[in-house]
């Protein structure tokens, strides 16, 4: 049968196939992308210098590296502490956020009344342009303290994590729940059993981008002011200095911190959901 | 099979009959005079037409659905209280495995909803994943298996909590001939080593001929049943018995009794078998 011939083949594949194999799998996968993004960096270089481009409209990527370095403890504008604080009020956004929209969506999808009531004030909080209330933000919980900052970020957070959150909760097959009905089980079984699995996949969805959108919160809401030893400071100081490369290294750790926030994301989706279409082995 | 406790009634259905809301003041009738008793250990199939209400008939024995009059007693209760004992298995068309949970993980499942001790639900889990032939797969996930595989978990599954009662919906009919026919000699196998009743709903003829003892004939709108068909073949049964000349006899009987439902049906509706009005057919197909 070929059902059983393919069933056979994942088991040997997922479980038992060598490491080195494995390794040279994953090379094969990620060596493309390397090499274009190496290609793009070389082909940058290459036409600041050739084109005699000057560094206030383009720094060259070494250039970018240099200033990285010069500036990452020593010097006008501090990367490495800026890079660490950013870092920590993007968490700390994505977390706030992620826990109030969760609650929030459990609440909606168990009760109808509360649908009712929140879902229409979540609707218009998501419609408010959030990055208009940074400065609300600021003088609400002071300019100098992260939290402010944090709070803009877990605003931005909130929505798509609740929405997506209560439609995991609620998009449960029909077939599911008559399977349950038989079993003659309560709500809370169903919640747990049933609901909470089915949501999972959902969640993780929405906190890859809410990953991205703590970020941009907090950035942004630095562009309004607070203390300097922030990526959103060092970039619109260094900008306003015209030290361009100062900028763009501020940015390359500004893309760094999103892309390990979203690289942790992925990794606690790895182990917690590995049943999910998304991540399962590809078949080779 | 011919137990001493043969004779006993496990599911009495009397008077049944089912309306839904269609919209409006409007009802549809799916079922209508239903009577019929099912006895311990006996394997019934429900056979008819799309729409004859066949399914629905399975949902009110397993209180999916409640009557809208006539009685069902289940193990000499009500049906709802049945259902709360967790007196019935259900097995559907579609497997239904949480993505989630390993096969044995699924099979878990209804012994984790009873709070049975973990020792002794581990154990029954391995023994029903044997008895369906899965013991190979129980670290699997349900997307590695093949469709048939995955009916077979479920059967698994249904047959965990040793249930009076496995109700069946059509559980074969996603599968092609060649599968279906190696999973009905597999539940033949199951239902002989069990002794679990077994109410199943197909519209497969053959299907039903093969397994059952008796084989309920039902006809569509409003559905009623028409003829119940005793099927005398000799067990255990296996490939030859496809071939017996009882077999095909049977398979007649059971193919003229559909017939003549089809005749005798409301008149409106024998009349324009092929142009059935769009709106009806849809209704129908949801009670199907």
């Amino acid at each position: 049968m070929a059902g059983a011939g393919s069933v056979l083949e994942v088991a040997q594949g997922g479980a038992s196939r060598p490491l080195r194999g494995r390794l040279a799998q994953r090379t094969r996968y990620y060596l493309p992308a390397v090499l274009v993004f190496g290609g793009v960096l070389g082909l940058w270089e290459l036409l600041v210098v050739a084109l005699d481009i000057r560094a206030f409209i383009l720094p060259a990527p070494s250039a970018i590296v240099t200033a990285l370095v010069d500036s990452w403890g020593a010097g006008r504008w501090l990367i490495g502490p800026a890079f660490a604080n950013t870092f920590v009020q993007a968490i700390g956004g994505l977390v706030v956020g992620t826990v109030v929209g969760v609650a929030a969506a459990f609440l909606t999808a168990r009760w109808t009344t509360a649908r009712d009531s929140i879902l229409p004030i979540a609707v218009a909080l998501n419609a408010v342009p959030i990055i208009a209330v940074a400065p609300l933000f600021n003088n609400w919980f002071g300019l100098t303290n992260p939290i402010s900052k944090m709070m803009v970020a877990a605003l931005l957070v909130f929505f798509p994590v609740m929405i997506n959150v209560t439609r995991g909760l609620s998009q449960v097959s029909p077939a599911s729940l008559e399977l349950m009905r038989s079993y003659a089980c309560s709500e809370w079984t169903i919640l747990r059993k049933l609901r909470i699995p089915n949501m999972l996949p959902f969640f993780f969805t929405a906190l890859k981008v809410a990953t991205t959108l703590s970020l941009i919160g907090a950035i942004v809401a630095q562009y309004f002011g607070g203390a300097s030893d922030v990526l959103g400071r060092v970039i619109v100081q260094s900008a306003s200095a015209l030290r361009f490369d100062v900028t763009w290294a501020a940015i390359v750790m500004a893309s760094i911190t999103g892309i390990i926030l979203y690289l942790g994301v992925v990794a606690v989706e790895r182990v917690v959901i590995p049943w999910h279409a998304s991540l399962r082995e590809p078949e080779v | 099979m011919s137990t001493t406790t043969a004779s006993e009634t496990v599911v009495r259905i009397s008077g049944v009959e089912k309306r839904f809301e269609a919209g409006g003041r409007s009802t549809t009738l799916a079922l209508t005079g239903i009577d019929l008793d099912i006895r311990r250990g006996e394997f019934v199939s429900l056979i008819g037409p799309s729409g004859c209400g066949k399914s629905t008939l399975l949902r009110l024995i397993g209180d999916l659905t409640p009557p809208s009059a006539g009685t069902i007693t289940v193990n000499g209760k009500p049906a709802p209280q049945a259902r709360l004992d967790r007196d019935y298995g259900m097995v559907f068309q579609a497997p239904v495995l949480f993505d989630w949970r390993t096969v044995e993980d699924n099979v878990l499942l209804p012994l984790e909803i009873l709070g049975r001790p973990k020792a002794e639900r581990v154990a029954r889990a391995r023994a029903m994943l044997e008895l369906v032939e899965l013991s190979a797969f129980t670290r699997h996930y349900p997307y590695q298996l093949s469709g048939g595989m995955q009916q077979r978990v479920a059967i698994a599954r249904a047959l965990a909590f040793e249930p009076a009662i496995l109700l069946m919906d059509e559980p074969f009919g996603a599968l092609d001939e060649m599968t279906r026919e190696r999973m009905n000699q597999e539940l033949l196998r199951i239902w002989e080593r069990t002794g679990t009743t077994i109410v199943f709903v197909t519209h497969s003829i053959p299907e039903a001929v093969f397994l059952s003892s008796r084989v309920v004939v039902m006809s569509a709108r409003p559905g009623r049943i028409t003829k119940i068909i005793e099927v005398d073949l000799p067990r255990p049964r296996g490939f030859e018995t496809r071939e017996l000349p009882r077999y095909f006899e049977l398979v007649t009987a059971v193919r003229e009794a559909l017939r003549a439902g089809e005749a005798n049906g409301v008149a409106p509706v024998a009349a324009s078998s092929t142009g059935r009005p769009s709106s009806d057919r849809l209704a129908a197909e949801g009670l199907g």
